[in-house]
């Protein structure tokens, strides 16, 4: 910008920035400077009560890295995540086919019930669900009396079948979330592209394979980043349901760090190793994050239509 | 040859119509089980423990046994968690919807010196997982002294700022039309006066859509309430409180069912009557 700013804009940027100071504000201190105290706790070994505060340099780091437990909750957060995320958007884009036509009021009646878990507490659910599939609840009762299974079969409770159990968990409560963003992306399609495809004579599995599909991949791909980021927050649901039980065959890095954190089971809290492991997940996440989003963007660019 | 049309067509209607129906039987067959969870939830509440364990598959109890809720209400203190979970959740909806509201109408409208920057942080801001602020902000809210108490969590909720309302109302702010800006200056209207008593009123889908959604958030918090509260029974907002209530009556089932229908049934009631802000507001969301 060549000159003075004249005096009306240099008023109005001063109101654009008062708006903008809480925003900013709350920003920098509650997600701006966490990072940089992460990283400081990090190096420490602190118990966060007292004045136990000793520098420790990499140890936590080492300590972290050297614990099969850390690595198993990773490994539970990712597998996870590879079984949750196709199954919502599959699932969820099933939905919202099936409801994007026909009668309208209908359809929403059904859209409510199918998001109403969604909107529920989590941790909740996990309580009300662990009884659910307890060896001696509903569930069990039914399917064993159907044959499926065993009677007395605690879902969660066994070590093969809890972390299937919690995804199927997971998928019923958010899938309505994915199913809400395919239906936003199907009705921005125009209806004139279905109208000439079915004046040229085309089917409906062609008229999606041909229309749908392209049209959708870029709201696709935001949907897909976004699962995967809701994925790897797993906390509420699972702390309630398992508290990564069995045996810890369930346990994700939030559990995973709370544990260190606040909770008296590990003997006493030890901040800064739980810090390190925030650490070491977090940039693990951002560099899958980075390379998905890459990704994502390629597929929009390439699709955008 | 006209014959031959009319079978067609009345074949081709009926099969239509057999597949309406059974897309509708499907349809309503995964309803219901989506929904038994919360059906469960409420029949037992209103039975026995006996009764759940003799009778695993029935949802109409017996006799309709107020009792628990009772219990819950007045013994295990959830009257006390209700209040403290509106307490939180109004004030926590009403901060954030200021907030958003200014940063989404300044990032949205004008344009200043340092706007690229800001607009990047907030884009990576999303990319934050979990892990990073919890243990910073636990610190953060015990050195302000508002450790166990409401204000702590309010503020440590509304410091997880969702970005996502900004770029809602940055979008719909920018939408507004020019003129009914110099309109209004021409008038002689300052800044903040034509953001009062015109941007404001105009945005009101917006602003339905971020209340309820920052509402359901907030309601069904738990890790923040849980980390900040974890002493002090008398601060628990109803997700912890049944969570710990769970640790205490563990085998009581019809106590933790009645207590979690008194979590739950508010936010499903707010939802089913505003759903249509709620979708609304998700689907602006993913498109922007």
């Amino acid at each position: 910008m060549t000159g003075k700013i004249p005096k009306r804009h240099r008023r109005e940027a001063a109101w654009c920035y008062a708006f903008m100071l809480p925003a900013i504000v709350l920003f920098l201190l509650f997600q701006g400077w966490p990072i940089v105290a992460s990283a400081y706790y990090s190096l420490f070994d602190w118990s966060g009560i007292g004045e136990n505060f000793k520098y420790v340099g990499l140890e936590n780091y080492l300590g972290v890295l050297k614990d099969s437990y850390f690595w198993s909750a990773l490994k539970n957060n990712y597998y996870f995540t590879v079984c949750v995320v196709p199954l919502q958007m599959i699932i969820g884009l099933i939905f919202a086919v099936v409801l994007n036509e026909g009668n309208d009021r209908l359809c929403n009646a059904y859209r409510t019930v199918y998001f109403l878990p969604v909107v529920t507490t989590a941790a909740v659910i996990g309580i009300i669900l662990s009884f659910l599939f307890s060896f001696d609840g509903p569930v069990t009762y039914l399917l064993s009396s159907l044959g499926l299974c065993d009677p007395g079969h605690g879902w969660l409770a066994d070590a093969s079948t809890a972390m299937n159990t919690v995804v199927v968990i997971y998928v019923w409560k958010n899938v309505g979330v994915s199913m809400v963003y395919w239906l936003a992306g199907l009705q921005s399609i125009s209806r004139d592209l279905y109208e000439a495809a079915k004046i040229d004579g085309c089917g409906s599995f062609k008229r999606f394979r041909y229309i749908t599909a392209p049209l959708l991949l870029p709201i696709g791909a935001v949907i897909f980043l976004l699962n995967i980021i809701s994925s790897l927050k797993l906390f509420d649901l699972v702390k309630t349901l398992t508290d990564g039980g069995p045996f810890f065959k369930t346990d994700v890095i939030a559990l995973y760090i709370y544990r260190y954190a606040f909770s008296s089971t590990m003997g006493v809290p030890r901040l800064g190793y739980a810090s390190s492991a925030a650490m070491v997940f977090g940039a693990i996440t951002i560099v899958i994050a980075l390379i998905v989003s890459g990704a994502a963007g390629a597929v929009k660019k390439l699709t955008q239509v | 040859m006209r014959l031959d049309l009319n079978r067609t067509n009345t074949l081709a209607r009926r099969r239509r119509c057999l597949i309406g129906v059974i897309k509708y039987a499907v349809l309503t067959a995964v309803a219901l089980i989506w929904v038994y969870p919360f059906v469960w939830m409420v029949s037992a509440s209103l039975k026995t423990n006996n009764e759940i364990f003799a009778d695993k598959l029935s949802l109409i109890p017996q006799a309709v046994q107020w009792d628990n809720y009772v219990r819950a209400w007045k013994n295990a203190n959830f009257s006390q968690y209700f209040v403290n979970t509106i307490h939180i959740t109004f004030f926590t909806v009403v901060i954030v919807l200021i907030v958003t509201m200014m940063m989404g109408y300044a990032l949205g409208r004008f344009r200043f010196p340092g706007k690229r920057a800001v607009m990047g942080v907030i884009a990576a801001s999303m990319f934050i997982p979990m892990g990073f602020n919890l243990i910073p902000v636990f610190r953060l809210i015990k050195n302000m002294g508002l450790m166990n108490s409401r204000w702590g969590v309010i503020l440590a909720q509304v410091g997880s700022l969702n970005v996502v309302f900004v770029m809602m109302f940055a979008s719909s702010f920018a939408q507004i039309p020019r003129e009914l800006h110099e309109a209004a200056l021409i008038d002689g209207c300052g800044f903040l006066r034509i953001f009062l008593q015109i941007m404001v009123p105009l945005s009101k889908p917006i602003i339905g859509s971020v209340v309820i959604m920052q509402t359901i958030w907030s309601w069904s918090e738990f890790l923040l309430p849980l980390v900040l509260t974890l002493n002090s029974a008398s601060l628990r907002t109803l997700a912890v409180g049944l969570y710990s209530l769970k640790g205490e009556i563990m085998l009581d089932w019809t106590g933790l069912a009645a207590g979690a229908a008194i979590a739950l049934l508010p936010i499903i009631v707010v939802f089913v009557f505003l759903q249509k802000y709620f979708v609304d507001g998700i689907s602006g969301a993913v498109k922007g």
